[in-house]
């Protein structure tokens, strides 16, 4: 199929096969190899991407899904000028990233988070990344970088409670 | 031992130094933006993918191999052992004892052993190829119980004292067998490399690994071809955790022998399944101790069997069961001590490096047992410990007199103190006697690390590093060790950097190439800092007199960056040399006898203690973790909240073992080889950690620091089952303690709860 999506903001098009992982759609036809496979099945969360602003496992969707919607990945995440968004910001001051792998899936759950809730506990913090697995920080230094960024936002960019499409 | 300098807690931290403080992690931006490239990330063009063929059994003699690929034919190549023979390969996984073919050649070993190579342009081609691949086999009996298995890799023996004399004298004896089972890595980037046919003379491979000179000297053997006709690159590596010590080794080699086959470059990227049921896993064990005491609760006799699962072949098993040996008395005092260990092959895939290596499977069972020992004894757990805990100067196992050795009670009492432990104990109480099917519960474990190789390793590794000159007064570090996640390029930035006093900015560090990098070593056994950094501190004060003696000043003042850059320019333009090399020196004078297991079997330890707090659901039997408060004596934290991040995450993993990560075999083989019933430790399963860190220098490692990589990974677990064994006044002698095991000892402590 003629597959034409939104990707961090600029039109693309792909000709794939309609089923074909949208996981792979990024990495292959696109180029943008921010997006990483842990797990092939949903569990890990490292291909987490925003699908029209809502948080998805890129390796559970068929291209056809994504097929005239907005996606936004890692790559997306900083300022065109480079500065990086404030989730990326937090995780480079506290130390969230250890090998990076789990990364970029982490930073785009976060982000998903923090654009809905403003101030949320320790708790919802840990329930709404608790699709994002990592294995090397124990997760406390991600979890202080989100609350730190969340803090960080200004007042006002909405508060709507957390929703997130099934993982 | 040399002596070491006398101790102290806290250091005072010279204002601007840059040890000791969190300066921007070099290998941070990249990995937040997602530019940093791993190895699926490359883009290779022109090149094939491979396919690695695995042996369905777990036991069996190959009787043929078919490869009629039919109209594929054209667009794939195979590889096999029997290709290896006629091309003159040297069929054979360079380590230890030399006995891992990198293809099964005539019989198979274990389950999912590599057994044929198969490359096509495309990843669905090449399986289809390899589909075409027969292989006919005849089963043979595998050998799949490990505490039934008869051939040893490796035995080993610590002899201390006189224990019978110590037995018949005791008040009291102790016995108790402990069990730990596998333990998956899970690092989240599974293993992969890109190798390249022979440029120039040249192989290529580039890959996620950690000891790019292990690869480097599997590939050499392979082809038999000399060191500098190959060439082993780092990629950015999505975690190893020891996972990723040798097996590389084999990925890299199958790749490289695949763009052999093709001519082309062969990316080899194992996907999940693929890594968890045929890599590396950390030992299962059984290990047994019987205990002497006298009427006060000392420590009159230790008497342990360590026995581990070294799987097919012998891979690290000898040196994962040495340190496991020489931890298991643990870091107490004990005049008496007798430990005989030994590591027995059964037909699975062989047991390799995770983080503790041997560590945690016998400070497992020894915390349980002294949990055991003290209501044997009738004594508090926590006086027992502090009775027997080694003082300052007093021996271990080996015989070793430790000078810091007294940092485990520091550690212990930081983490009595941190955790309220008195306190919180007489609130589990109450909570305990008020609720109808919670229970709370409190448990305690000590432990200790050994920094780097055992015994002489690090004397043979002669690890070497290299520092340049670059243009404006900079420096560029030049060493073998990886970053894996832990901040090695800005642990050693920080290091040379604080040596010459120049800032943090003007030290460079680059990607680990075996074409551009002395060998360093591996980065493996918590030996990153204290020896590879140790090493770095040397060659920067080389330079340092070098560029002093040139322009005519004492050595050891800071430099300013101009200053440092003229007398570079200076040294550069008379015809110095752009580089300083340093090697390792053994600077603390450490013997170890390795045939009696007598000596300093580490030049340094790092010491801690843990405490874990926990619920049990008397109605699920599922534990949570409120909460994990850690104290540890790391020597010196060079980049302080790196190092947190190391003992956080060890502490993580400790925890997923101690009560999820179970490896369910079938024949020989992973049953549950997916993220989806091999259960790791998401956000909300991870407790609150605590840190205390206590920093006691190390005197011959860097600015006083000692390795800290894997002791975090050594107390977690047994502190959470010591918590719920004390929340439900019950035994626990087996990792992981799941649900059913939880529930199986319930009821076996009092049987009338059967009928309930």
């Amino acid at each position: 199929m003629k597959l034409r999506l939104e990707v961090n903001g600029r039109p693309r098009s792909a000709d794939v096969p309609p089923m074909k992982r949208l996981l792979d759609v990024l990495r292959d036809d696109l180029r943008l190899t921010g997006t990483k496979e842990g797990c092939g099945e949903g569990e890990c969360g490292a291909c987490a991407v925003l699908l029209d602003g809502e948080l998805v496992n890129s390796c559970l969707v068929p291209a056809c899904q994504a097929d005239r919607r907005a996606v936004t990945t890692v790559e997306g995440l900083a300022a065109p000028d480079g500065s990086l968004h404030p989730v990326q910001q937090a995780f480079w001051e506290k130390g969230g990233a250890q090998c990076g792998i789990c990364t970029p899936g982490m930073l785009v759950a976060a982000v998903a988070l923090v654009e809905r809730a403003r101030r949320p506990s320790d708790a919802e913090i840990r329930e709404w990344l608790a699709g994002n697995l990592c294995r090397c920080t124990g997760y406390v230094k991600i979890v202080e970088a989100v609350a730190a960024a969340a803090r960080a936002r200004r007042p006002g960019a909405g508060a709507r409670r957390p929703k997130r499409v099934k993982r | 031992m040399a002596p070491a300098r006398a101790a102290v807690r806290h250091l005072p931290r010279a204002p601007r130094a840059v040890v000791g403080s969190n300066v921007p992690r070099r290998e941070g931006l990249e990995k937040l933006t997602g530019r940093a490239l791993y190895v699926a990330d490359l883009d290779v063009p022109g090149a094939w993918w491979g396919v690695t063929v695995r042996s369905p059994h777990a036991r069996a003699r190959i009787l043929s191999i078919e490869r009629d690929l039919g109209a594929d034919g054209a667009r794939a190549v195979v590889v096999t052992a029997e290709d290896l023979l006629r091309a003159g390969r040297d069929n054979v996984v360079h380590l230890i004892a030399d006995d891992q073919p990198f293809l099964a050649h005539r019989s198979v070993e274990h389950a999912e052993e590599a057994v044929a190579l198969v490359a096509a342009p495309t990843r669905e081609e090449a399986e289809r190829a390899a589909a075409r691949v027969r292989v006919r086999y005849e089963p043979l009996e595998p050998v799949l119980d490990f505490e039934r298995a008869e051939t040893i890799h490796k035995t080993c023996a610590i002899d201390k004292g006189d224990v019978a004399a110590a037995f018949a004298g005791a008040a009291r004896v102790v016995e108790g067998t402990y069990r730990v089972g596998h333990q998956e890595h899970a690092y989240i980037e599974p293993n992969g490399m890109v190798a390249w046919p022979r440029i120039d003379g040249v192989r290529l491979v580039r890959g996620s690994l950690q000891c790019p000179f292990y690869v480097h000297a599997a590939l050499t053997r392979l082809f038999g071809e000399p060191a500098e006709a190959i060439r082993v690159a780092q990629t950015s590596t999505g975690g190893g955790f020891g996972g990723k010590e040798d097996y590389p080794d084999l990925v890299a080699g199958h790749a490289a022998l695949l763009a052999d086959a093709c001519g082309r470059p062969v990316r080899l990227l194992y996907d999940r399944a693929e890594d968890m049921v045929a890599t590396t896993k950390r030992h299962p064990g059984r290990i047994v101790h019987r205990t002497a005491l006298d009427a006060e609760g000392r420590l009159l006799g230790m008497d342990v069997e360590v026995l581990l699962d070294g799987g097919a072949y012998v891979t690290l098993s000898p040196v994962v069961l040495s340190r496991a040996v020489i931890h298991a008395a643990g870091p107490y005092r004990c005049a008496n001590v007798r430990i005989r260990g030994r590591v027995v092959k059964t037909n699975t895939p062989p047991n390799g490096a995770f983080r503790g290596f041997g560590v945690p499977q016998v400070a497992f069972a020894l915390e349980r047992h002294l949990d055991r020992v003290a209501r044997a004894a009738g004594l508090d757990r926590v006086e027992l410990r502090r009775r027997n805990l080694l003082a300052d100067g007093e021996t271990t196992a080996t015989g070793q007199a430790v000078i810091d050795a007294g940092a485990s009670r520091q550690a212990l009492d930081a983490a009595l103190k941190r955790s309220r432990f008195a306190a919180t104990a007489r609130a589990h109480a109450r909570f305990n006697r008020r609720h109808a099917h919670l229970r709370r519960g409190l448990g305690l474990a000590c432990f200790f690390h050994g920094s780097g190789f055992t015994g002489n390793g690090e004397i043979r590794l002669a690890s070497e590093v290299a520092l340049e000159l670059l243009e404006g007064g900079r420096v560029r570090v030049l060493a073998a060790a990886t970053e894996i996640g832990q901040g090695t390029r800005t642990v050693f930035a920080q290091i040379v950097a604080q040596v010459l006093g120049l800032p943090y900015e003007a030290v460079e560090t680059v990607d680990p190439d075996t074409a551009l990098v002395p060998d360093s070593g591996p980065t493996v056994a918590s030996r990153t800092v204290p020896i590879v950094g140790r090493i770095l501190a040397d060659a920067a004060r080389e330079l340092d007199a070098v560029l002093a003696r040139r322009v005519g000043r004492p050595p050891g003042r800071p430099w300013t960056r101009r200053d440092f850059a003229g007398a570079a320019a200076l040294h550069l333009d008379a015809g110095g040399e752009r580089r300083v090399t340093a090697r390792f020196s053994n600077p603390s004078g450490q013997r170890f006898d390795e045939t009696r297991y007598v000596g300093d079997a580490y030049a340094a330890y790092a010491w801690a203690a843990a405490v874990a707090e926990v619920e049990v659901d008397l109605t699920s039997f599922e534990t949570r973790v409120l909460r994990v408060v850690a104290a540890q004596d790391i020597g010196r934290a060079i980049h302080p909240r790196l190092a947190a991040g190391q003992l956080e995450g060890g502490l993580t993993q400790a925890v997923g073992w101690a009560l999820f990560e179970e490896v369910v075999a079938r024949d020989g083989r992973m049953a549950n080889g997916q993220l989806t019933n091999y259960i790791l430790p998401t956000a909300i399963e991870t407790p609150p950690i605590e840190l205390v860190v206590l920093e006691r220098p190390f005197a011959h490692g860097p600015f006083g620091a000692k390795g800290i990589g894997e002791l975090p990974m050594d107390g977690g677990a047994p502190a959470v089952v010591n918590a719920i064994a004390d929340a439900l006044e019950i035994d626990l002698d087996r990792l992981p303690a799941t649900p059913e095991r939880i529930a199986a000892a319930w009821l076996a402590a009092r049987p009338e709860r059967r009928r309930a």
